[in-house]
């Protein structure tokens, strides 16, 4: 396990092991054990493709002589000890989140050119995106974005030269070697194949993130009558 | 009380120390930009250092008062206000805040503190998801804000030492610890002066510069970051993370402003210039504690201050 100071105020700990399945299973059960246990002075656990990030108020670690970042990072090793094979079963078991979307027309206004990069004809590339089985690696970018892994290589298209100045909420998008849905109305670079009616980030739902690093993606195609009917 | 805001100013928006606790959604901390200034200027009137209060941008607010009160204002120079002092303003009194002579962001509290709805534990205002605050947005002409009925009076007539004030400049040296990918460029960047571009905001003070160059290629995978986190992007300009920066970031890390500078960099107009210079975690942490001493003692100092 490895630790580095991000500033005064946070570390982040790298299990040994890089990208392998049974590292990232260590660092999102370490994860987990932090977040649920609220010590105080811990503001919050970050996970993040291998690493997890924890965020510290180095006040409250600053009894006894011993130098705050020292004493954060024995907290955290002695949590990652009690990390046993149980625990680890527990997250191995990662949630399954299937995600609506309505491909092409109004909703995705660039599957056409997707379909032309990809010398595939749209239905092929609805057929690739919602096929695949992808990763949350990470929740960032803005609240609620997910960081997936797992487009299929076929579907790699370049951004948009002129990103929009706005995207609409829910929109699902290419770019480059990445997929993801943007949360909210913001601008955006990446083409858009489709829209999901979920909200990916709402502040009145107890959990207001709908997804978590850790969650295994899929898409699923619906018709404009089912995305205009969702509630 | 209602304060009735007849001119918002450039940018003003109520806020708090942020929402801790919820990064892992992507949501920031967000809160004031110069945390320092909004936690004095609450101690001033006897509010918790949490109350929320008004941030403005620049050229401040016009602001009518519907009852008696207490405000104070710290951060940049609005000379509307004595400085360092809780301020007693009468129902229907109107308060023009104007252009900062120097710095950029100041803090207005009011006894009571303003009185919006939590959300996600905190009465900040994150323009980016349009959440919190005053309706998610920054302030307009006309709008009306609530204050919580306060009574709360001084005692004497005082004010603080100005010292206990991070020392705001134009031309600051900020502090940092090296960042993760420091290694990957020149030293150039601890001797260079940048200025700060007028395309910054509370997602970030953009630097001009010297271009840093990367010596090394290839993405690096994304990760979190924090306000503080100086990072550089294929432009070689740098830009310091702050409170509404998004909380996972692929572009290399040359450093990390330490807590107790930020506020520096939160008071900087377009224009000004800043020099970085590193210092150790153990310092970076010592200065840290020494300023939580001086606020608590502050805090203590004042509690007699108030009826």
């Amino acid at each position: 396990m490895r630790f580095a100071a991000l500033g005064d105020s946070a570390v982040v700990v790298e299990c040994d092991g890089g990208a392998e399945a049974s590292a990232l299973s260590r660092v999102r059960a370490l994860a987990a054990a932090l977040t649920s246990e609220h010590r105080a002075g811990i503001d919050d656990v970050v996970p993040a493709y291998a690493t997890v990030t924890v965020f510290y108020d180095p006040v409250r670690f600053a009894a006894n002589e011993t130098r705050p970042y020292e004493q954060v990072c024995h907290y955290i090793a002695e949590r990652a000890a009690l990390v046993t094979a149980t625990t680890l079963g527990e997250t191995e078991s990662f949630r399954r989140i299937e995600i609506p979307v309505c491909y092409g027309g109004d909703h995705g206004p660039d599957l056409g050119l997707v379909a032309k990069h990809c010398g595939l004809s749209e239905e092929a590339v609805v057929a690739a995106h919602s096929g695949a089985d992808y990763a949350v690696h990470a929740i960032g970018f803005a609240p609620g974005f997910p960081y997936l892994g797992g487009l299929p290589e076929v579907l790699h298209t370049p951004r948009r030269a002129t990103p929009r100045t706005s995207v609409p909420a829910g929109s699902v998008g290419i770019g480059g070697a990445q997929t993801g849905v943007y949360p909210l109305a913001t601008p955006g670079g990446w083409q858009l194949i489709g829209r999901t009616p979920l909200r990916l980030f709402d502040v009145a739902r107890a959990e207001p993130a709908l997804l978590r690093a850790g969650d295994r993606v899929t898409f699923r195609p619906i018709g404009e009558k089912e995305f205009a009917a969702w509630k | 009380m209602e304060i009735t805001v007849h001119r918002a100013g450039m940018l003003t928006t109520v806020q708090d120390l942020g929402r801790p606790g919820h990064r892992a959604a992507g949501v920031p901390l967000g809160g004031a930009m110069d945390r320092c200034a909004l936690r004095l200027a609450n101690l001033l009137v006897g509010n918790p250092e949490n109350a929320a209060a008004l941030e403005f941008t620049l050229i401040g607010p016009e602001l009518e008062f519907s009852a008696d009160g207490l405000i104070a204002v710290v951060g940049g120079n609005f000379a509307a206000v004595p400085p360092l002092q809780p301020v007693r303003v009468a129902a229907g009194e109107r308060l023009k805040l104007g252009a900062a002579r120097s710095g950029c962001r100041g803090y207005l509290a009011v006894a009571g503190g303003f009185s919006v709805d939590p959300v996600l534990g905190s009465r900040g205002t994150y323009l980016r998801a349009g959440i919190g605050g005053y309706q998610g947005r920054a302030l307009r002409d006309g709008d009306v804000v609530a204050a919580e009925d306060c009574a709360r009076s001084v005692v004497g007539r005082w004010q603080i030492d100005e010292r206990i004030l991070p020392p705001y400049t134009a031309a600051p040296t900020v502090r940092v610890v090296r960042g993760a990918q420091a290694a990957e460029f020149g030293e150039e960047w601890l001797t260079a002066e940048f200025k700060l571009s007028p395309r910054s905001d509370r997602m970030g003070a953009r630097l001009e510069g010297p271009k840093l160059v990367r010596r090394v290629e290839g993405d690096l995978v994304s990760s979190a970051v924090a306000p503080g986190t100086v990072q550089v992007p294929p432009d070689g300009q740098p830009i310091v993370l702050m409170a509404d920066a998004q909380t996972i970031g692929g572009y290399p890390q040359l450093a990390h402003v330490i807590a107790v500078d930020l506020p520096l960099v939160a008071q900087l107009r377009p224009g000004d210039t800043l020099r970085f210079a590193e210092v150790s975690l153990d310092e970076a942490h010592r200065l840290m504690l020494a300023r939580e001493h001086a606020l608590a003692i502050l805090r203590e100092g004042l509690a007699q201050k108030f009826r």
